[in-house]
């Protein structure tokens, strides 16, 4: 990761500026990015305002001469790359598609599309990441708000099982603890933070009140939280259980009841750790209780840079976020059977179209191994483990870089790229519409069914 | 090479230009409608039929961040009502807030082809947009959120009017709206900085502003009277859903002091009695001002019995009907802009207050003294799907079926209402300007809503039965844009309706305004925040008139 400037742009001629351009390197999509671009050298040499995050996803993106287009590992154009991507999906039983986090909404609208016209099932990075949330969502719904209105009132900010300080380090300089709004008008002095966490994180001496839990106990403390906020009992061995004192939990609810507005991000130390969409369910109730008292949101800090967009397409096409088929021509959902982790570990699916992501070097074996058996489309601007296992391997221009189009940050406000500079890459949407016009061609409306 | 089709022997109901069932023929050009064709064109033969112009939703919530809120948080409502794809249309997913495709197709299927997204806050417009351009068949507009907005409060309590002008129009053109929205004005700073209270009184001052409601109101309506905009504002007036809340409804409309302005579903807010004790019909007062009142157009908002999604941006509303039941709920706030609350609810006729409901928006049918005002809605899916419109038609159509259905109902509600004591039915020529020719006009579509020449071909046959549900229900054709889309009730191809969005002009000056407003209190940066006009897709620019 390199963090200085490689060149000093005032040496170049050929040098472009971009204002207000956007990073998308995680859900923060942070759009005050003033990138100096090297036009000849085809590299950004300074991105004024980024993170750390940041200025690595910038300064690191070079073009490199990969072939567009590899099928079995041979070089081929861009036309028989879609041409074969496009028989292996028609001749698929079961195919799948999963990713899209790192791709703008208007290639992910044609990846759904594709699925629906093949009868797929189409999966995004959310199902290992906040899916638990969005199960809870489902159940239990959310009082949540955007970004700037947690800069303009939030009082009380909680963090629970996350570290921005290294995964959204702008999380609190930009949006939620040191900036000041409308009603805080002194930024980190009129708010108070606590971070909760298993463990301390480089975000820990942000927090006014560190509460440590013990690991895999998050449930309990909130559980206890919003009996307490009820005004009713909890067990004596409260702390035993959790390693959270009564005090601690009780001056948390002074706090929250107290505040003027209040505020509950959390992680995957909360969605991906024992309990799941309970815990996660458990903290947006927690939050919904606290209304009955003062003004209270939640919200979840999403990681890739366009998984909420994933989230919205999915669901305004389908209905559903994730995890969603279309094997009886419509879509159906259900986590845990349609998900890409599941599908893959039972040996169901019989060929993989895989955008923007890496599940070759991060699913559990069982799902790997069947990764190897099966035909692999992968579209990808950077070389992966699972593009080194593709049938079909295309090398896509980067979002947000090299190209334009829609990202959702994560609090569902959408915001468009300004691409910094062009690349010999074509985008994953336009690869993505050469494989359905011609899955459409070659199916010609054959893959309607009539009968459930 | 222009594509001709001709509908030959169908009874036409055209109230704009005063056709009331007459046989007609209907010529249609490239997508409009002309005088007559060459000897070769296509025919339908419609024999037996009854030929209106496709309908127009005046106020539905169809797209954007609620929305999609609220399909997510459904999953139950998509399960039960699954929308398989065909040979020439994509799948998705129905309940009461069906998927985008369910939603564009489903419409046609009801012979509606043009219908308006009445809530997006600007900073989410972007997202609305996306998602009208993936509902199929349909034309499209939305209505932009401003009357929360932090700016333009600071400006009306600088008391800068000729700026606050200026900004609306900045914003309807940035966002590509079609015209403006007010909802719960003022609640949303007590929302979000008073610990979830509500404005009550349309004459208190605003939190930290030092203006009321009703000034606020007043400055919109008469900035787009200025503007010319071709849709007033649209408003959702305060206290919706409170016994009592006529008052309010009768001060809103007054403070447009006989300008135009739009009150939308204005059944819930024709609560009579008083606050915190049971509601009693209040229509009376409202439609008798209603009737009197030219300047004023109105959606009805009707209840019907069954599945339904509170889904608004008056937060307090929401979260008033969320003590209800506990079960969940979504509150949504938006910075600067808007609050926003989704509730799943079903609407049961056992209920008094459902019965109620139900029963004073019947009254207010029928008791409007000009369908071209008092227009039909069910506010969807606040008050029911778009899909119970047939049902609704034929309640209004049929007094005995009316009379059957009321019997079935909370008789204390009724009995708190003259429904019983009304025999108006319906006509056909009513129904085609309450769902039509009436909606059209109130938005200003000039070229909707009617079959004389130069309108959009937008047209829909129906078989005549008796049975006004089982007919609305399903018509025989929809022609889109001169194009067959359904064809012997089956979709015959796929189709992409338009974008309808308003220009208004305005002193760039403005934007220099706005822009360190944004530095100091929005998240995203001014750059950023107006939408380019790749988003408009395929669209029309319906022109403003401006008045000095």
């Amino acid at each position: 990761m390199s963090e200085a400037a490689p060149k000093k742009p005032e040496e170049k001629k050929n040098i472009k500026i971009v204002k207000d351009a956007t990073c998308t390197f995680c859900g923060c999509v942070c759009d005050d990015m003033e990138l100096t671009v090297d036009l000849d050298e085809h590299r950004i040499t300074k991105a004024k305002k980024a993170c750390v995050l940041g200025r690595a996803w910038f300064y690191e993106h070079t073009l490199d001469d990969r072939p567009v287009v590899l099928i079995d590992g041979k070089e081929a154009s861009l036309e028989e790359g879609i041409e074969t991507a496009a028989q292996v999906l028609v001749d698929a039983k079961f195919p799948i598609t999963y990713g899209l986090s790192d791709s703008p909404c208007e290639a992910q609208r044609v990846a759904v599309d594709i699925m629906d016209t093949i009868n797929g099932n189409i999966d995004t990075t959310t199902s290992v990441c906040h899916g638990p949330s969005g199960m809870a969502f489902q159940g239990v719904g959310e009082s949540t708000a955007t970004l700037g209105e947690i800069k303009n009132r939030a009082d009380l900010v909680i963090y629970w099982g996350g570290n921005p300080a290294e995964s959204h380090p702008r999380h609190f300089t930009r949006y939620a603890v040191t900036p000041k709004g409308m009603y805080i008008p002194n930024g980190k002095k009129d708010r108070t933070v606590v971070i909760v966490d298993v463990r301390k994180t480089p975000s820990s001496p942000v927090a006014d009140i560190l509460v440590r839990v013990k690991p895999g106990k998050d449930f309990e403390v909130l559980w206890a939280l919003r009996a307490l906020v009820k005004g009713k009992k909890i067990c004596d061995d409260i702390e035993e259980q959790t390693g959270v004192s009564r005090e601690m939990l009780d001056d948390l609810v002074t706090r929250m009841k107290n505040a003027q507005y209040g505020v509950l991000f959390f992680g995957m130390g909360l969605t991906m750790t024992r309990g799941r969409h309970f815990n996660s369910g458990a903290l947006l109730s927690l939050a919904a209780d606290l209304n009955e008292f003062t003004h209270f949101v939640a919200k979840p800090v999403r990681g890739h840079g366009n998984v909420t967009g994933a989230d919205n397409v999915v669901s305004w096409q389908t209905g559903y976020p994730f995890g969603v088929n279309f094997n009886r021509g419509y879509p159906r959902f259900n986590p845990g059977e349609f998900t890409t982790t599941d599908v893959l570990s039972r040996g169901e699916a019989d060929a993989a179209m895989i955008i923007a992501s890496d599940p070759a070097s991060n699913f559990p074996k069982k799902a790997i191994e069947h990764m190897k058996k099966i035909p692999i489309i992968s579209l990808d601007a950077k070389e992966t483990v699972t593009s080194k296992i593709a049938k079909v391997r295309f090398a896509v221009a980067t979002y947000g870089i090299n190209t334009g189009g829609t990202v959702y940050r994560m609090d569902d406000v959408p915001i468009s790229l300004r691409p910094a500079f062009e690349c010999h890459y074509p985008s994953d949407q336009e690869v993505l519409e050469g494989i359905r016009n011609r899955v459409k061609e070659l199916l010609s409306g054959s893959k309607v069914r009539t009968a459930a | 090479m222009s594509s001709e089709l001709k509908i030959v022997n169908g009874r036409v109901y055209d109230p704009a230009n005063n056709i009331d069932g007459q046989v007609q023929d209907i010529c249609i050009r490239d997508g409009k409608i002309v005088d007559s064709l060459s000897g070769n064109a296509k025919k339908i033969d419609a024999h037996g039929m009854i030929v209106m112009p496709g309908a127009v939703d005046i106020h539905c919530h169809i797209a954007g961040a609620k929305v999609n809120l609220a399909r997510k948080l459904q999953p139950e409502d998509h399960r039960l009502d699954v929308h398989p794809k065909t040979a020439v249309t994509r799948s998705g997913t129905g309940g009461v807030v069906p998927s985008t495709f369910a939603t564009g197709y489903r419409y046609a299927t009801m012979g509606y082809t043009t219908a308006m997204e009445a809530a997006v806050p600007p900073i989410t417009a972007r997202h609305t947009l996306e998602e009208l351009d993936d509902t199929p068949v349909i034309d499209k507009g939305f209505y932009v959120l401003l009357g929360n907005n932090a700016f333009l409060y600071k400006l009306l309590k600088e008391g800068r009017k000729k700026e606050f002008k200026e900004a609306i129009a900045w914003w309807i053109d940035s966002v590509h709206a079609y015209t403006l929205k007010l909802v719960n004005v003022g609640s949303d700073e007590l929302w979000k900085g008073r610990k979830n209270a509500n404005i009550t009184n349309v004459n208190e001052k605003i939190d930290h502003y030092d203006i009321t409601p009703t000034h606020v109101i007043e400055s919109f309506i008469e900035a787009a009277h200025e503007l010319g905009l071709p849709h007033p504002p649209h408003v959702h007036c305060n206290n919706l859903g409170h016994s009592g809340n006529i008052s309010t409804t009768l001060d809103t409309m007054k403070a447009a002091q006989g300008r135009r302005v739009h009150m939308a579903h204005i059944q819930f807010h024709s609560f009579g009695g008083e606050l915190n004790k049971d509601a009693v019909s209040g229509v009376r007062p409202i439609i008798d001002y209603i009737n009197e009142n030219k300047n004023i157009t109105a959606d009805v908002g009707q209840v019907m019995f069954g599945k339904a999604t509170a889904m608004t941006a008056d937060a307090p509303l929401a979260w008033m009907l969320r003590n209800v039941k506990f079960n969940k709920w979504v509150n949504a706030d938006t910075e600067c802009e808007s609050g926003c609350g989704i509730i799943p609810f079903s609407y049961q006729s056992n209920v008094y207050t459902h019965a109620l409901q139900w029963a004073m928006g019947l009254e207010l049918f029928l008791l409007s003294k000009d369908p071209w005002r008092v227009l039909l809605s069910t506010d969807h899916p606040n008050g029911g799907s778009f899909m119970s419109y047939p049902k609704l038609i034929k309640l209004l159509m049929d007094s005995g079926y009316r009379k059957e259905a009321l019997d079935q109902v909370n008789q204390k509600a009724i009995n708190k209402t003259e429904l019983r004591d009304l025999e108006r039915e319906y006509t056909l020529n009513e129904i085609a300007i309450i769902t039509r020719a009436g909606p059209a006009r109130a938005l200003g579509l000039s070229n909707k809503g009617h079959l004389g020449v130069g309108a959009d071909a937008d047209i829909t046959v129906y078989t005549e039965e008796d049975d006004k549900e089982k007919m609305f229900n399903a018509p025989r054709y929809v022609i889109k844009d001169g194009v067959t889309i359904i064809k012997d009730h089956e979709f015959a191809t796929d189709h992409k309706g338009k974008l309808l969005h308003s220009k208004p002009g305005y002193n760039q000056d403005i934007a220099g305004e706005i822009e360190p407003f944004f530095e100091d209190y929005y998240s995203v940066k001014f750059n950023n925040y107006a939408i380019s006009d790749e988003y408009l897709h395929k669209h029309e620019e319906i022109p403003t008139q401006p008045n000095s």
